[in-house]
């Protein structure tokens, strides 16, 4: 949708589990594009391959799992590559955020010279440059006082300072890509959205590109440019937040968006549900895999498979894997 | 009036701190609340805020300090383990993580029982069994997991498991401390309508402990907004969410992501709560809220603002956001 270079590519991506039972396909061919400066939010429920996809990403997949595909990093093959090199591409082109930002660091080690230890072993500068990094990335993440909290041992901070430290530490090294994996389920509300500004701050200030894995459609919305809604193992809508949200072409994002009670509607006596549950990863369904649950599904989508295809022209475009879209 | 079911006041829980010289931690500061029958009370607030050890008072798993607990009429706020019985039949509760909660060796079946085994040991085996049974079909699990154990579940079934375990014995009072927070979305709708629907049928009072303010407010009739142990302001869910007038609950409701991007464009120009939960060991004196205020004058740090009633509700704070409704 953007014909800047992209900087992070994938294509066809698989992931593969081999398990004492039979291998189970967590992710089943999932194609995107980030271009510099750009954000996207994956969005999924538990069992989706969001957050497969984005470790696959990583290159921090398990050993029983096979990655298929491609993971371009600034037109670099990620796939197959030598765990040294991935080594070095973590933290120096790729910061990585998790949910628990209490395990991301070192308990015993003031948060300061763990910032400046990633410094000086990626870039190779003195203690006195690391220091000066270490501070001006603490201010880009909006800490206050960032020199009294260099000093400072992790559970001495709130968990909101701790992820803007993770934060930090995941951006001191002027990343191309930053992903984030949750970063904020384990957050209190008030603490989420000042985590969230962050994001959107970095992205806005430092051209650094973000792909954001979370299973609430509310907090991509403030803080992604386009969203990926993953369903089974595959991407079955993709658009830019703006049209996604205001017409999901795909009846599992528009039930998603529905059966989520929001602060700004009117209180009805039920949520709109989605029946039943998401398939076993372990099944490949011939047709649609939303089909079982799907309010709209035929004949025709239980058989045969949908592509992700482009829905529409012009603004407002979006691609949807799906026989029966909902009408704009 | 007839008495409410439940009838909370000046509700008082405080731990002693070892080794920090008589320091007690407030939990639960002088709270104040009740639950008609058929009703229900959503409490919400950050982490710290004092949610979970009031459910834990109520049911008589925490010492109280101070104040009385009055449920269908009685005190029960410094009764014994023996006099708590009536209390813990009536009164249940369903948990965030439902397989913790659930006894991995036993059946889902017996699971179920269980509440019946403890509390009507003189029905029959086979009564019990066949309560258990029918009480899983309520919940939408067809006989055929009776015989299943809680680890072959996923997390929505076993949250089912949870619920008619929690109802089996005829309750009249439901806690749910975050009982939908672990779930997948489309899940969590699915256990509220269920909810729902037992709450329209039986007639059981629900108290809703959550930090999803989305969900609180669907499912509340009252509100209760707690922060470090005391109330910030109570009162009709459907009045304090459109027009709240602690400053609290207005960041508290700011803060909830909206799936609107253009809402959530413009409120990023809003300021956000700053700063961070104060230590509950060390609250801030006055308003235990003023650290973070953007209303805070030097009048809050001197004087803690009293509970004043204002409608259905009462809420504490020198300066209020201006009442829209007069």
């Amino acid at each position: 949708m953007s014909t800047s270079p992209a900087v992070l590519s994938v294509r066809d991506l698989t992931v593969r589990f081999a398990t004492r039972r039979g291998p189970v396909d967590a992710v089943r061919g999932v194609s995107f594009e980030v271009a510099a400066g750009r954000s996207l939010g994956i969005v999924g429920e538990s069992g989706s391959g969001k957050s497969q996809t984005c470790f696959a990403i990583m290159g921090l997949l398990p050993g029983n799992a096979r990655v298929g595909g491609s993971v371009r990093l600034d037109g670099e093959e990620l796939v197959g590559v030598a765990r040294g090199r991935l080594d070095v591409l973590r933290g120096s082109r790729m910061g990585i955020v998790f949910q628990d930002p209490m395990t991301a660091l070192t308990p015993h080690r003031s948060v300061g010279s763990q910032l400046c230890e990633v410094v000086m072993r990626h870039a190779g500068v003195d203690r006195v440059e690391a220091r000066r990094r270490a501070l001006e990335i603490m201010e880009r993440v909006r800490i206050t006082d960032p020199e009294r909290r260099f000093d400072m041992y992790p559970f001495e901070l709130s968990g909101g300072m701790r992820q803007r430290i993770v934060i930090a530490s995941a951006l001191v090294l002027r990343p191309a890509l930053l992903i984030a994996d949750e970063p904020t389920t384990a957050l209190d509300v008030t603490v989420q959205a000042e985590v969230l500004r962050t994001f959107r701050a970095v992205v806005e200030h430092t051209g650094t590109s973000l792909v954001l894995v979370t299973h609430d459609l509310g907090v991509v919305a403030g803080t992604c440019d386009e969203v990926a809604v993953m369903y089974a193992g595959r991407i079955v809508e993709r658009a830019d937040a703006a049209t996604l949200f205001r017409a999901p072409a795909h009846p599992y994002t528009r039930a998603l968006l529905d059966c989520r009670p929001r602060l700004d509607d009117a209180p009805a006596a039920r949520l709109r549900s989605i029946e039943g549950q998401p398939p076993s990863p372990a099944l490949d369904l011939p047709g649609c895999a939303f089909a079982p649950r799907c309010a709209l599904a035929e004949t025709r989508c239980r058989v045969e498979r949908p592509a992700l295809e482009p829905l529409g022209t012009g603004a407002g475009t979006r691609l949807a894997a799906c026989h029966r879209p909902v009408p704009p | 009036m007839t008495e409410p079911l439940l009838d909370v006041r000046s509700l008082t829980v405080h731990f002693p701190v070892r080794g920090r010289g008589g320091a007690v931690l407030r939990a639960v500061d002088d709270v104040s609340f009740s639950v008609g029958a058929g009703e229900t009370l959503g409490v919400v607030g950050e982490s710290g805020c004092g949610k979970s050890t009031l459910a834990r008072a109520l049911l008589g798993l925490v010492p109280v300090t101070a104040g009385s607990i009055r449920f269908a009429g009685r005190d029960y706020a410094r009764a014994d383990e023996r006099s708590l019985q009536p209390l813990r039949r009536a009164v249940r509760m369903v948990f965030q993580d439902p397989l913790a909660s659930l006894n991995p060796r036993f059946t889902v079946r017996q699971c179920v029982r269980e509440p019946l085994d403890v509390f009507e040991p003189g029905l029959a085996a086979r009564e019990r069994d066949r309560q258990a049974v029918a009480m899983l079909e309520r919940v939408g699990l067809g006989t055929a997991f009776a015989e299943r154990y809680p680890h072959e579940l996923s997390g929505g079934q076993n949250q089912r498991v949870s619920i008619a375990r929690a109802l089996v014995a005829g309750p009249r009072l439901v806690i749910c401390d975050e009982a939908v927070s672990a779930l997948d979305v489309s899940i969590q709708a699915q256990i509220l309508n269920l909810l729902a629907d037992i709450q329209r049928d039986t007639g059981i009072a629900l108290l809703f402990i959550s930090h999803d303010l989305s969900v609180v407010r669907h499912v509340s009739r009252h509100l209760l907004v707690l922060y470090l142990g005391r109330t910030m302001e109570r009162g009709v869910a459907r009045s304090v969410f459109a027009h709240p007038r602690h400053p609290y609950t207005r960041s508290l409701i700011d803060a909830v992501p909206v799936p609107d991007p253009a809402i959530e464009r413009a409120r990023a120009a809003a300021p956000a709560l700053v700063g961070e939960l104060p230590s509950p060991l060390a609250p801030p004196s006055g308003c235990v809220f003023r650290t973070r205020c953007p209303r805070a004058s030097q009048l809050c740090g001197i004087t803690p603002p009293p509970l004043v009633p204002a409608g259905d509700g009462a809420f504490a704070c020198h300066h209020p956001l201006e009442d829209v409704d007069r």
